[in-house]
């Protein structure tokens, strides 16, 4: 990544495509509670994707705005990182890139409260709330899950085991970025052993670290959201609620 | 004609239709240029995403246009970010009156782990638990009481 225009693209395309895969759970969640639950989280990160997505415009100054932004680049052309466009899975692969996702931005929007960038502080100030009753939300499940039955440690352990490689391309370093992803991961390592040591999962071993999406090198997954919730937007150009 | 101020602050919000954005801490500054008569009106919102902030913006301009105020702007600003503390006592009263349980103060460290006990907005009984943390609008959770069994709405510290 280089420069401002890159580092909130780069967190607005992890909140918005977070936003689209958990809004694919409306009607679908195992109850209504949680269905309203997920529901919430994804207006959550619309909410700061659309407010990074606006910063990053502005900052271009080539004239797009959050929704030329959001519907009208293509895959290659989205930094997120792969975490946030696998597939929902079942369950407990949910959670566990909730969890994990919420235990990188939590401390992510902290550091950016504090940043030099006025704009960027103030959003970070903002989602920073949101993000804690993020990680709250997904901590409470996969513990519940991962110290529940034995089917559902299993599904929890596996759904751990997978996502967990995706998870150290959070914090590719880099240095000149306003709030260095590399310092982050301290702290989100405190939270994510003692609630896996909890839920009685075993922490994966750090290995295959897979990654490419901070420079648009995606997985085959992105293009079909994508397609998806770009398809109204492309046959509309400009189309407004 | 009402002072631009008076009338922004009348303003109920969308979605708790019992409380104004004034009460609700929405509402960050209303200032007029004596000159022009325009009006700049400054919210800041509850949650990022709250799909509330377009109609508020709708009804502020209205009623500083039936208030004689037509020449109107609303401008969005989200430092410093929103804090349930913001909900004046009157709102929080309102609030409950309504069957919402209001929130409680927020710590220094950010978000209040849910220890204080949150009382029935029915029956005033502090025997509640949390059916779920997300409730009907981004700022609300779900509550049941254990005295009544009726369930209610809690604004969420924030």
């Amino acid at each position: 990544m280089n420069g401002p225009f890159d580092f909130a693209l780069a967190l607005a395309d992890d909140a918005l495509i977070a936003a689209q895969r958990l809004a694919e759970w409306t009607t679908r969640a195992p109850e209504m509670e949680e269905d309203i639950a997920l529901a919430n989280i994804a207006l959550d990160q619309l909410g700061a994707a659309r407010l990074l997505l606006s910063y990053a415009g502005e900052v271009e100054g080539a004239g797009r705005d959050e929704d030329a932004l959001a519907y009208l680049r293509d895959d290659r052309e989205f930094r997120n990182a792969l975490l946030v466009e696998l597939p929902n899975g079942d369950f407990a692969v949910t959670m566990a890139k909730l969890f994990f996702l919420a235990a990188y931005q939590l401390p992510l929007y902290t550091a950016l409260a504090g940043c030099a960038d006025q704009r960027l502080a103030a959003i970070g100030a903002k989602a920073r709330k949101e993000s804690a009753y993020h990680l709250d939300h997904g901590a409470l499940w996969v513990k519940r899950l991962g110290d529940g039955t034995e089917e559902s440690h299993r599904r929890m352990q596996a759904a751990v085991d997978q996502v967990w490689p995706y998870t150290h391309e959070l914090f590719a370093a880099d240095p000149a970025a306003p709030v260095d992803p590399a310092t982050l991961r301290p702290a989100f390592d405190e939270v994510v052993g003692p609630v896996l040591a909890e839920a009685t999962l075993t922490r994966p071993d750090s290995g295959w670290a897979p990654g490419g999406g901070r420079a648009g090198v995606h997985t085959e997954h992105l293009a079909y959201l994508l397609a998806e919730m770009q398809v109204l937007h492309r046959a509309h150009p400009g189309a407004q609620w | 004609m009402t002072d631009a101020r008076t009338a922004a602050a009348s303003v109920v919000d969308p979605e708790i239709r019992v409380i104004t954005i004034d009460e609700l801490g929405i509402l960050r500054a209303v200032e007029e240029d004596p000159a022009s008569g325009r009006v700049t009106v400054t919210i800041t919102p509850t949650y990022t995403g709250c799909p509330a902030m377009d109609v508020i913006r709708a009804d502020i301009r209205r009623a500083l246009a039936a208030a004689g105020h037509p020449d109107a702007e609303v401008r969005t600003v989200y430092s410093p970010a929103w804090s349930t503390d913001w909900i004046s006592e009157g709102g929080r009263a309102k609030l409950a009156a309504a069957g919402i349980a209001p929130p409680a103060p927020v710590t220094a460290a950010g978000v209040v782990p849910l220890t204080l006990a949150v009382r029935c907005p029915q029956c005033g009984s502090p025997e509640t638990e949390q059916v779920s943390r997300f409730g009907s609008t981004a700022c609300k959770a779900l509550w049941r009481c254990r005295s009544c069994s009726e369930p209610f709405d809690h604004l969420k510290a924030l």
